[in-house]
């Protein structure tokens, strides 16, 4: 097939590189270098997709990632199109072909030729601005089943993939003297400064290849020779540094606090078959101390009746395609300018063998130079002429043409073209200095909005600070390279003049609405051309209210496109504040946001996702339980064994088996995650009497006391077991999720209210590994493995700990305790010998005939005898009376952490919920954890609940369910009968004390 | 260049494989940890002791060749001794003969000195690609000029803490809590 | 993401390493029990909460561990300077610490 758009000669594609990919469906041709636009274009083709809104067909508007048409689902192979692995709304203009890459257009159906959605064309008097606002209101219920669906349905751009993302994605962090913002002129020439200085310097650029402007402008010389190899020279100069680090592909997309900058460089997308160890795209964090925007202007499209259709370009565009790809964007070329520019784009294409037809400046005062350089190119010259509208719907086939006489415009017929270049003039790219805070001072002479004074450590140089022309402009970024440098290296700097010629200074602009000669009702002249806003819904805007240009921007959603509104904007803003007969500065120009162009989600996440998401942390027993088939439960970040079910049990009949076992004879379990903060100083044990409720100074060297922990408003916040184990050394233990709030709360006080105590805390949760045995064979199990401790209840009874050693030296300390109304040990042992040890005592407890529990064995045990579990009984709102564990309070200590507030009247208000045990009248029904507990069975609504079910669990001790509450005056209800309202009926409850075993407790001390 | 603090096994973990060669992640052996909090008279005492100064400076490290000193915050060290053969035997005869003789030099001086050798894994990444690569994670700037050798600080690798020194231009020792290690581990192999 | 100057360790650090920790110079009363609710409740619930100048405790959770005070701007988002636990407020006209950079 032949590219017959291709110029014979220029451009820097390979013409020696043939790249195939698919179109639709249709294998297409194109050269090495090419992007998809310049592919597609040089193919012939300007139809690439439908609008948003009107599904009108669309065309390649621009050459860059403003690109508000040509967006597409890309695919990097058949096979990975196959498998429902694409990118959907990626901007033709930046996409770089290469071989076997799948390309769908979007928005339509059946195919991009013919378009059901395209009767929406025909209805858009239904669809002006605020449409939705206006037509979907009532009834509100549809909006969820009906309105929204339908909306999404006939809406939208493209297809989101069907398949897990299968690339992977990288972060660096990085910081340096100077980032520079884009590689054209300015930027070069402000990194080549930068770097000379010798500061570290970044330099990120959109597209695979540096030079912006300098890849086109065929005919400017920088220094002598030709830009383009200028750029290359700078570029080796720049690599050739390891100060310097060069990303191509990368867009600056956020400009956050204190100079944190954020890009997305994409690594692969462009390459075939990549290394398969490279991410797909890479988030760089930047730290920049210094930052220079180089982003450029944007040429601004004219606002003239049919100005979407298929064959309109940007000016500049034309001339990027025919200098840059080699591309020719149409056979019969007409251009229609307001601004000099545009001009060159003629006279390039035809320098290149293009046909131009006419040039159309809306001016009257043209430059004589260019209209003598329009003669010697032969090309017909009309000024004080516009085009006011074209013929074609899927391409254009010829414009109108209007003559402009004053304010009014007459008909001046019409000339037949394929492609129509147009050019408003340019509108400084100003994104970044605004994401960075940065005011922007309206300049009326260049009808345009200009960097004013930064917040941030940044300077914005060359065109996106209306500098023009190119011996200025890198003058302009060599000045702003040196300021950059000298600010964040605090060195002189030189600063180097360059030599510029051959690129001519542009002049003229237009701001909003083209005039015209057309029926005003029906014609459209498209504004936002992603988002489908006219110049008419802007004015309508203004008519129904809308006097700010933040409103009209949410009405009318123009500038609300992926370029953030920079093609569309200032067009926007010119239009309003003619309707509001207003000065532009006035009515204010939209905040520009980040992200500067879209960032896909893998790039944000980068390697935390999937089994990297967060930490999982694994207890030194956790392999050990694995293999006995455990089920495990997530508890903050740790992985916790849940329960051991043998062949055929469920969940069920395993947590009653093991159950069962430990209170028969001996269980086996897994502590190891419990928080540990080890206090010690000559003041720990009055430290901890402020920080507990408990008394703590006359607890015995060896002897254990469980701690309750308030925090300042009174509520119960953490508890665990303390332990003495010398007058100046205590071991703490916290809840497993509650382990880092704890340390800080103790830090906070240590630090802050109580500077003067000779206290320390140091965190050893991860430094012992914890074996629970439990049961009335605890001692049995573990008394051959113990080296040097007395088990016997006379020298080691409840509550008490020693240091010494198991299986021949292993370091320990002994906890006799019970979290199951059982006896019971908790050894700790260092980590390295947990899994020798819990083999050991395993054994053990297997030929006793007991079995390894999990942690819902542990919760239903502790329920059984009532104990709380903070976080389940408790929510931030309850008291140690309303838990009835006033006995843990120090009766006699004049003050602790959250004493005060117990003593305010709502906290000792009588009706507050307090703990009770639920028994189910039936004796079989399991409550749901969460229910709420009514007086009645059928309360009429809106009756507030007296309570609610905290805990609930099969019994196998008590042989039926159970379940601790929280209840209104619960202590006062015992014997009382209340309600659990399901959804089939409500369950009948007896209140009773939380506490179904061995109420005496005589089995702890056996 | 491997750091004599450290026993360091023969096997590597692995690395992201854009990672050039000749840098490597190794998890090194069980090692004598201590974390030391106390007012700088008595991390004075201490340095006498241990045999390594206590620094004073923030984020400053002293060592020996088998002993360092880790400043973790104005009251708090954390110190590192390798004991002299492999294995927990050794580390804990070697915590235990430390433990006594830091408390004999301190009395009275009030202090307090946890055994911690357990708590945590050191990672050790070495070689011309690390400073790179631990920047996939970690936000620190580790240009030799912000971060000499020698400088030791705790900060986050992604979502874990952990600590970080700096024990050559190329070298770097990762502390971290041992149950963050398979994550660490985790991302440096996916960077 | 702010950078936030930790006046402990002498460095600036990105803000993730911090934790806030509300209101700074409320000292709990050293006698609670002698605090009527009404003066309880004020030392438990009530703050400032100004816009502008606020001083304000974090802590270096992630670096040295250490609590510490600031002066930020709640209109600017701006770190004014910072000061060690029990140190006076810095006047804020005249501040032009390390935090402020």
């Amino acid at each position: 097939m032949t590219l017959s758009f291709r110029t014979s000669k220029g451009g820097r594609i390979d013409r020696a590189k043939s790249v195939k990919f698919i179109f639709d469906g249709k294998t297409l041709v194109g050269q090495a270098g090419d992007t998809l636009a310049s592919a597609l274009l040089a193919n012939g083709i300007h139809l690439v997709g439908r609008s948003f809104k009107y599904h009108r067909p669309r065309g390649i508007l621009t050459a860059g990632s403003e690109e508000p048409n040509a967006l597409v689902g890309v695919a990097k192979s058949a096979a990975a199109a196959a498998a429902g692995q694409s990118v959907p709304n990626l901007r033709a203009t930046q996409v770089e072909i290469h071989e076997g890459m799948v390309i769908v257009s979007q928005n339509r159906w059946p195919s991009l030729g013919f378009d059901i959605g395209a009767v929406n064309d025909r209805l858009s008097p239904l669809f002006v601005a605020g449409f939705y606002y206006k037509t979907f209101m009532w009834p509100k219920s549809f909006w969820n089943r009906v309105y929204e669906p339908f909306i999404r349905a006939a809406a939208g751009l493209g297809k989101a993939p069907t398949a897990p993302d299968p690339d992977r994605y990288a972060n660096r962090y990085a910081h340096c003297d100077v980032l520079v913002a884009g590689s054209g002129p300015a930027g070069l020439a402000a990194a080549l400064t930068a770097t000379r200085s010798g500061a570290r310097v970044i330099l990120a650029y959109e597209q695979g290849e540096p030079g912006g402007s300098l890849l086109h402008d065929v005919g400017a010389q920088i220094d002598g020779r030709p830009a383009a190899e200028w750029v290359s020279a700078v570029i080796a100069e720049l690599a050739g540094n390891d100060r310097v680090t060069l990303l191509p592909r990368t867009t600056v997309f956020g400009y956050f606090n204190q100079n944190f900058i954020g890009l997305a460089e994409r690594v692969t997308d462009h390459l075939a078959d990549p290394d398969p160890s490279l991410p797909r795209e890479r988030l760089w964090q930047v730290r920049a101390r210094q930052v220079v925007l180089a982003t450029g202007a944007i040429e601004r499209p004219l606002v003239f009746p049919e100005n979407d259709r298929p064959g309109v370009m940007m000016a500049e565009a034309g001339r990027i395609y025919a200098n840059r790809f080699g591309v020719l964007p149409g056979r019969a070329i007409a251009v229609a300018t307001s601004c000099d520019s545009a001009w060159r784009a003629a006279f390039d294409i035809k320098a290149l063998g293009g046909n131009v037809v006419a040039i159309l400046d809306m001016r009257t005062d043209v430059d004589p130079a260019l209209k003598e350089k329009a003669r010697a190119h032969s090309i017909r010259v009309e000024t004080g002429c516009t085009v006011t509208g074209v013929k074609g719907t899927k391409r254009i086939e010829g414009v109108r043409l209007g003559r402009i006489s004053g304010d009014t415009v007459s008909s001046a017929g019409s000339l037949a073209c394929d492609c129509l270049l147009m050019s408003g003039g340019w509108t400084p790219n100003v994104s970044l200095h605004s994401q960075a805070r940065g005011k922007l001072d309206w300049h009326a002479d260049k009808g345009a909005f200009l960097p004013g004074d930064p917040v941030q450590a940044q300077r914005s140089a060359g065109s996106c600070r209306g500098i023009d022309g190119l011996a200025q402009v890198l003058a302009d970024g060599a000045r702003a390279g040196a300021e950059a440098a000298q600010a964040a290296t605090g060195n002189a700097v030189d600063v180097p003049a360059f030599s510029a010629s051959g690129s001519e200074v542009s002049s003229g602009w237009w701001l909003g609405a083209v005039p015209h000669d057309r029926d005003a009702s029906r014609v459209r002249a498209f504004v936002d051309f992603q988002n489908d806003v006219t110049a008419k819904d802007v004015k309508l805007a203004v008519r129904e209210g809308m006097h700010s240009i933040e409103h009209i921007k949410r009405y009318t959603t123009t500038g609300m496109a992926t370029d953030q509104g920079r093609l569309s904007n200032m067009n926007a803003l010119s239009i309003a504040s003619t309707a509001l007969a207003n000065e532009i500065p006035q009515v204010g120009l939209t905040t520009f946001r980040q992200p500067y162009t879209p960032v896909t989600f893998g790039t944000l996440a980068t390697t935390s996702r999937g089994d990297l998401f967060d930490p999982v942390r694994r207890t030194a027993i956790h392999d050990w339980a694995a293999a006995q088939g455990a089920a495990f439960e997530d508890v903050s970040l740790w992985k916790r064994a849940w329960y051991f079910p043998k062949s055929g049990e469920d969940m069920h009949a395993a947590v009653l088996r093991e159950c069962r076992t430990v209170r028969e004879s001996v269980g086996i379990f897994d502590a190891s995650t419990l928080g540990k903060i080890e206090v010690v100083g000559p003041d720990a044990a009055e430290f901890l009497e402020r920080i507990y409720t408990n008394p703590w100074k006359k607890l015995g060297i060896g002897r254990l006391r469980y701690g309750l922990m308030l925090n300042e408003a009174g509520f119960i916040m953490d508890d665990g077991v303390v332990g003495r184990i010398a007058e100046d050394r205590f071991h703490v233990t916290t809840t497993t999720g509650g382990a880092p709030r704890v340390l800080a709360h103790m830090e906070d006080y240590l630090q802050t209210e109580w500077a003067d105590l000779k206290v320390w805390l140091t965190s050893t949760t991860e430094q012992w590994a914890v074996i629970a045995v439990q049961g009335p064979k605890a001692r049995e199990a573990i008394a051959p493995l113990v080296d040097d401790i007395d088990l016997s209840t006379e020298a080691m009874p409840h509550m008490s700990v020693r240091q010494g050693h198991v299986m021949g030296g292993i370091p320990c300390r002994l906890f006799r305790m019970s979290f199951t109304g059982e006896a019971g040990y908790e050894i700790n042992v260092p980590p390295s010998r947990a899994r020798q040890v819990w083999d050991a005592v395993f054994a053990n407890v297997e030929r006793l005939g007991g079995c390894a529990y999990g942690t819902e064995t542990m919760h239903v045990l502790r329920a059984e005898k009532g104990y709380i579990i903070v976080g389940q009984e408790t929510d931030g709102t309850v008291t140690p009376d309303d838990v009835g564990m006033s006995w843990a309070i120090g009766k006699n200590k004049p003050d602790f952490v959250g004493k005060r507030s117990l003593a305010r009247p709502d906290l000792m208000a009588t009706g507050r919920k307090q703990l009770v045990g639920l028994l189910t009248k039936d004796g079989k029904a399991l409550l749901e954890e969460g229910a709420q507990v009514t007086a009645e069975a059928d309360p009429a609504p809106r009756t507030p609940a007296l309570g609610h079910v905290t805990s609930s669990y099969m019994s196998a001790a008590a042989g039926r369910p159970i379940a601790l509450a929280m209840i209104a005056n619960g202590r006062a209800r015992h014997g009382e009968t209340l309600h659990v309202p399901m959804p089939n009926g409500a369950i009948a409850v007896e209140v009773v004390p939380p506490l179904f075993v061995d109420p005496e407790g005589s089995r702890l001390n056996a | 260049m491997p750091d004599v603090l450290f026993h360091t096994p023969a096997e590597t973990l692995a690395l992201s494989p854009l990672v050039g060669a000749g840098t490597s992640l190794r998890r090194a052996a069980l090692l004598v940890r201590f974390v030391f909090r106390g007012d700088a008279a008595a991390a004075a005492k201490v340095g006498a002791a241990f045999g390594v100064a206590l620094p004073q400076s923030p984020l400053a490290s002293e060592r020996t060749g088998e002993r360092a000193a880790l400043w973790q915050g104005p009251d708090e060290w954390l110190l590192l001794a390798r004991p002299a053969m492999d294995g927990p035997q050794a580390v804990d005869a070697l915590a235990r003969s430390l433990a006594g003789e830091i408390a004999a030099a301190l009395g009275e001086t009030p202090h307090s000195l946890v055994d911690v050798s357990e708590r945590h894994v050191a990672l050790l990444l070495e070689g011309p690609g690390a400073a790179d690569l631990l920047n996939a994670h970690v936000f620190l700037d580790l240009d030799p000029a912000a971060f000499p050798v020698g400088m030791v600080t705790r900060t986050l690798f992604t979502k874990a803490e952990i600590v970080l020194w700096r024990t050559s231009e190329q070298n770097f020792a990762i502390e971290c809590w041992s149950s963050f290690a398979p994550y660490v581990e985790g991302h440096l192999a996916e960077a | 993401m702010l950078l936030i100057h930790c006046p402990c360790c002498g460095v600036e650090r990105p803000e993730i390493e911090f934790r806030y920790g509300g209101e700074a110079h409320i000292a709990r009363p050293m006698q609670p029990a002698d605090l009527d609710d009404h003066q309880w409740a004020e030392f438990l619930y009530m703050r400032t909460n100004p816009k502008g100048v606020m001083a304000e405790r974090w802590r270096h959770v992630h670096g040295c561990g250490r609590f510490f005070n600031a002066l930020r701007d709640t209109v600017s988002d701006r770190f004014i300077a910072v000061y060690k636990t029990g140190e006076p407020r810095p006047d804020s006209a005249t501040a032009s610490g390390e935090g402020a950079r």
